[in-house]
């Protein structure tokens, strides 16, 4: 009977997280096309509701309706399982992101005591799918975003663990929910170790989810759109769905390693969470239509010879201001 | 502990299940119409010539050696970083040890160029 109950609560969960991640996705497209436009002295989307706040349904609803070309001679397999690659990993990362509390109940679907390996885990399955995307095209703008972005997620990922490392090393677990805990009387970012390690763990999860400066798999200049030119309708919407729930899933990692996750006076615990990680968000959006994009070789250079020797170095600095 | 996989597993198949959702929603609406131009590859609008499957840069393939070298670094770090405290000195300078030893192999990779990209 408790089982029964038990599997009851999780399916409502799920349920939950899945209409919250398209909820938010199409909440941040529109989001960044404000954004953008503003940066630019538009206005932006304007006609579908008001400030064109559902001008993303519109957008679903048209991909929808749209016909799925399959060119030539694609590796059907890879092509197909391509968007799965994207979004399902995505999605499983939710079963441990901290949203706080409402009404005393914890807003987290589970808290694995290895949260944040799991979620790094599975954020690395990501770059999977945008290489088969390309791989399968068979397109050879398609096949160099493939490349360019796998080479470029591997390397940007050594630094972005570091800095993780280094928050665990602060917190001493590695369950999402003991590390707010931990940040109850200072904020990581607080501390000047963990400051280095933020701007590390910005400046990598920028690059991990390809966007300007870092937007080298899809320079639309070079590339058509990289690894999903050929992608049309409903698989083409896939794409950029895992894109900003990726975008939001960094944010919201940021917030908790190092802005103190939910914490925060006066507002209830899941308020504060929003407003850390969508802040994040904005100012990623902000970096994105300010900043130009860089060439690929400053772009390997930079995560080889800048990012992983400082990210190291404060690793060990870290550890021997705790030790003291 | 099994809720822990039970939860895991279900938004396997949650994930799974909202992608192959949409696609067949998607399969009952959207219109079929295709045609040879259609179905050619998008090379700029030029015919395209000879298979995408080609020869790329020996880099992408260097850089990917040096990250599995890091990542299974890294993927030491992880437990020691849990512990940290309660191991004290010697392990962090056996730690430190490590770190050093890779960090000269990186140093290596550099001097060599597997990291310049021409």
């Amino acid at each position: 009977m408790v089982s029964i109950l038990t599997f009851i609560v999780m399916v409502i969960v799920g349920a939950v997280v899945l209409g919250f991640i398209a909820v938010s996705a199409m909440f941040l497209i529109w989001w960044e096309r404000k954004v953008s436009a503003h940066i630019q002295t538009r206005y932006g989307p304007m006609r579908v509701g008001w400030h064109g706040v559902l001008q993303s349904v519109a957008d679903v609803i048209k991909l929808l309706l749209k016909e799925n070309i399959t060119p030539e001679g694609v590796d059907k397999p890879v092509w197909w399982l391509a968007p799965f690659f994207a979004v399902v990993p995505s999605v499983m990362v939710f079963v441990c992101i901290p949203f706080g509390s409402l009404f005393g109940i914890d807003l987290i679907p589970r808290d694995l005591n290895i949260g944040i390996l799991y979620i790094l885990a599975l954020t690395s399955v990501c770059v999977l799918g945008i290489f088969m995307a390309g791989w399968g095209s068979n397109n050879k703008y398609s096949l160099l975003g493939g490349m360019r972005s796998a080479a470029q997620i591997v390397s940007y990922e050594v630094p972005l663990i570091i800095s993780v490392v280094t928050a665990v090393m602060f917190a001493g677990t590695l369950s999402m929910q003991k590390i707010v805990e931990a940040q109850k009387e200072m904020w990581f970012v607080f501390h000047p170790n963990m400051a280095l390690a933020f701007l590390i763990f910005v400046i990598s999860a920028t690059a991990e989810i390809n966007r300007t400066p870092f937007d080298i798999p899809e320079a639309e200049s070079e590339l058509v759109a990289g690894f999903h030119t050929e992608y049309s309708g409903m698989k083409f919407a896939m794409f950029f769905l895992g894109e900003y729930t990726n975008l939001f899933i960094v944010s919201a990692l940021a917030a908790t390693l190092f802005l103190g996750g939910w914490q925060g006076p006066f507002l209830p615990p899941v308020l504060w969470f929003l407003i850390k990680t969508y802040g994040i968000v904005t100012v990623l959006m902000w970096v994105r239509w300010t900043f130009p994009r860089v060439r690929v070789d400053q772009l390997m250079g930079f995560a080889w010879k800048v990012l992983t020797p400082i990210a190291f170095a404060n690793l060990a600095v870290a550890g021997w201001v705790l030790l003291k | 502990m099994i809720a822990d996989y039970g939860y895991v597993g279900l938004f396997l198949l949650f994930g799974i299940a909202f992608v192959a959702g949409a696609f067949i929603v998607s399969w009952f609406l959207r219109p079929r119409d295709p045609n040879p131009a259609k179905r050619a590859c998008y090379e700029c609008g030029e015919v395209v010539k000879g298979s995408s499957w080609i020869q790329f840069n020996v880099r992408y393939y260097l850089i990917a050696l040096i990250f599995v070298v890091f990542d299974v670094e890294v993927l030491f770090l992880v437990p020691w970083a849990v512990i940290f405290r309660e191991l004290g000195i010697v392990a962090f300078v056996e730690m430190i040890v490590f770190i050093s030893i890779l960090i000269a192999g990186l140093v290596y990779a550099w001097k060599k160029g597997a990291l310049e990209w021409q």
